[in-house]
């Protein structure tokens, strides 16, 4: 095992901190160096949406970023964070990276880890009063813009997952809360449409206000926002908008290099990257195709995927640095993902978005907290489960009924 | 090995007790009971439990 090669990682959330930590783990003994974009060490984004949003007024980003920092491990105690500093260009020939800031690295193999930033819409109107949420600062932003006082109308545009949280969250606060979104109901892409209803109404039936079938087309207002205008006509108030529009691979500073960038980082099933020599991708943006299902390359943003696919592509990378062929034993991760919103708890496992029937396996999808099982299907093949306020007991036996499938070679 | 839960922060994601059900499981009342002194052998299923806490509550010490 060699102890001088360097490996860098460019990016430093879950997924960058995850590398880090599996290659110790996988035996590399060499430097390792985490290049992020953000100051912050690696913290976990979860409660963002969640409890983090919902925690008293006041306090510096110090104070929330304190409540999601993740743990350092002893055997990543003398990897090096170089954090605020993000990598504009990668020459993968070459194996060197360049930062914003002009600092320029070399590397003997590197983890791609850049993941996600929000989308954002391309509508006129004032900026502020404008909020995404992803970062800790983000997180800081929205709640800086709530006014401590009393309820603020709120206009969350998109209804995915993060959509569907902030606004359970905003709304728990006492915030008078609207939802815009244009295509489908609340989280219907991935969990389909009877759920989606189903959780729609119990949403509404808290005070949450669902304006489907319609986009945004302008921000009113003189200096910031107070308004949003739909193309229906309608213009709603806001003092807060919060875009939840999806998300953009943060892929740019690969580009130049003859890689398939088409939609994150395509990479093999042992995650290394095509035609790019020691180089491995890991978390949201690496697309690989997981035999569970099929053949075609994903990508996957859930919460669990950063850390089964860090574990997988630090051992590849381990191999190639070592001049072995990797594992070729199929990487066959189970997704997951869960999602609180009001007092529901949404949990999933597999691939729910994959299928083209959905079954309620047990419960009344009408009385969602009395517990629901509902069961995803492709062509007749098991692909996803969710339950829905299910007894924690049960996690175990639902997981377990994707992990007992044969992958497919 | 010490195994310590903030169980302030536990909210009974039950995921740890799919990574290393020797160690974690959770109870009929949906709460998470777990071994605080586990044996040294299960450090790989911990650390991924500890891993794949939602809520990071899990501590590894030792």
């Amino acid at each position: 095992m060699s102890t001088a090669e360097r490996v860098v990682v460019v990016g430093a959330s879950l997924a960058g901190l995850r590398a880090a930590e599996q290659l110790r783990a996988a035996g590399h003994q060499g430097p390792i160096t985490v290049v992020g974009a953000e100051p912050h060490p690696p913290y976990n984004r979860p409660p963002l949406s969640k409890e983090v949003l919902a925690a008293p007024p006041g306090g510096a980003p110090a104070d929330l970023l304190e409540r999601v920092l993740f743990r350092r491990r002893a055997s990543t105690a003398d990897v090096e964070f170089r954090l605020g500093d993000p990598v504009a260009a990668a020459a993968l020939g070459a194996g060197t990276l360049v930062t914003e800031a002009g600092h320029t690295m070399a590397y003997d193999g590197l983890v791609v880890a850049t993941g996600l930033r929000p989308r954002r819409l391309a509508v006129p109107g004032p900026e502020t009063g404008r909020h995404v949420l992803r970062t800790v600062d983000d997180c800081h932003g929205l709640r800086a813009a709530l006014p401590p006082a009393g309820p603020a109308d709120v206009v969350v545009v998109g209804a995915g997952f993060i959509g569907c949280e902030v606004a359970a969250t905003l709304r728990t606060l006492g915030h008078r809360v609207t939802v815009v979104e244009p295509v489908g109901g609340p989280m219907a892409r991935v969990i389909g449409d009877v759920l989606s209803a189903a959780v729609q109404r119990h949403l509404e039936a808290s005070g949450i206000r669902f304006v489907l079938g319609a986009g945004v087309t302008a921000y009113v207002g003189d200096d910031r926002v107070g308004g949003v205008l739909l193309d229906t006509g309608e213009t709603l108030a806001a003092d807060v908008v919060v875009e939840a529009v999806g998300s953009v691979c943060s892929t740019e500073w690969l580009d130049g290099n003859g890689l398939d960038l088409s939609d994150g980082v395509l990479t093999d099933n042992q995650l290394r990257v095509a035609d790019a020599g020691r180089v491995v991708a890991v978390g949201d943006l690496a697309r690989f195709p997981n035999p569970l299902f099929d053949d075609v390359p994903r990508r996957v943003e859930h919460w669990s995927v950063p850390t089964d696919t860090a574990k997988r592509a630090a051992r590849t990378l381990a191999a190639l640095l070592d001049g072995e062929a990797p594992d070729p034993t199929p990487f066959a991760p189970v997704p997951s993902f869960w999602s609180d919103q009001l007092d529901l708890r949404l949990q999933s496992f597999g691939s729910p978005a994959l299928a083209d029937e959905v079954r309620v396996e047990e419960g009344d999808p009408g009385h969602l907290t009395g517990g629901v099982l509902a069961t995803y299907h492709r062509a007749g093949h098991h692909v996803g489960t969710l339950a829905v306020n299910l007894s924690p007991a049960r996690q175990r036996d639902l997981r377990n009924a994707f992990a007992g499938l044969v992958p497919i070679a | 090995m010490k195994v310590i839960v903030d169980l302030a922060l536990c909210q009974d994601h039950g995921q740890c007790a799919i990574a290393a059900p020797e160690v974690f499981q959770i109870n009929d009342e949906g709460h998470l009971e777990y071994d605080a002194t586990p044996d040294e052998a299960m450090r790989e299923y911990v650390e991924e439990a500890a891993d794949v806490c939602p809520v990071q509550a899990i501590l590894v010490e030792g």
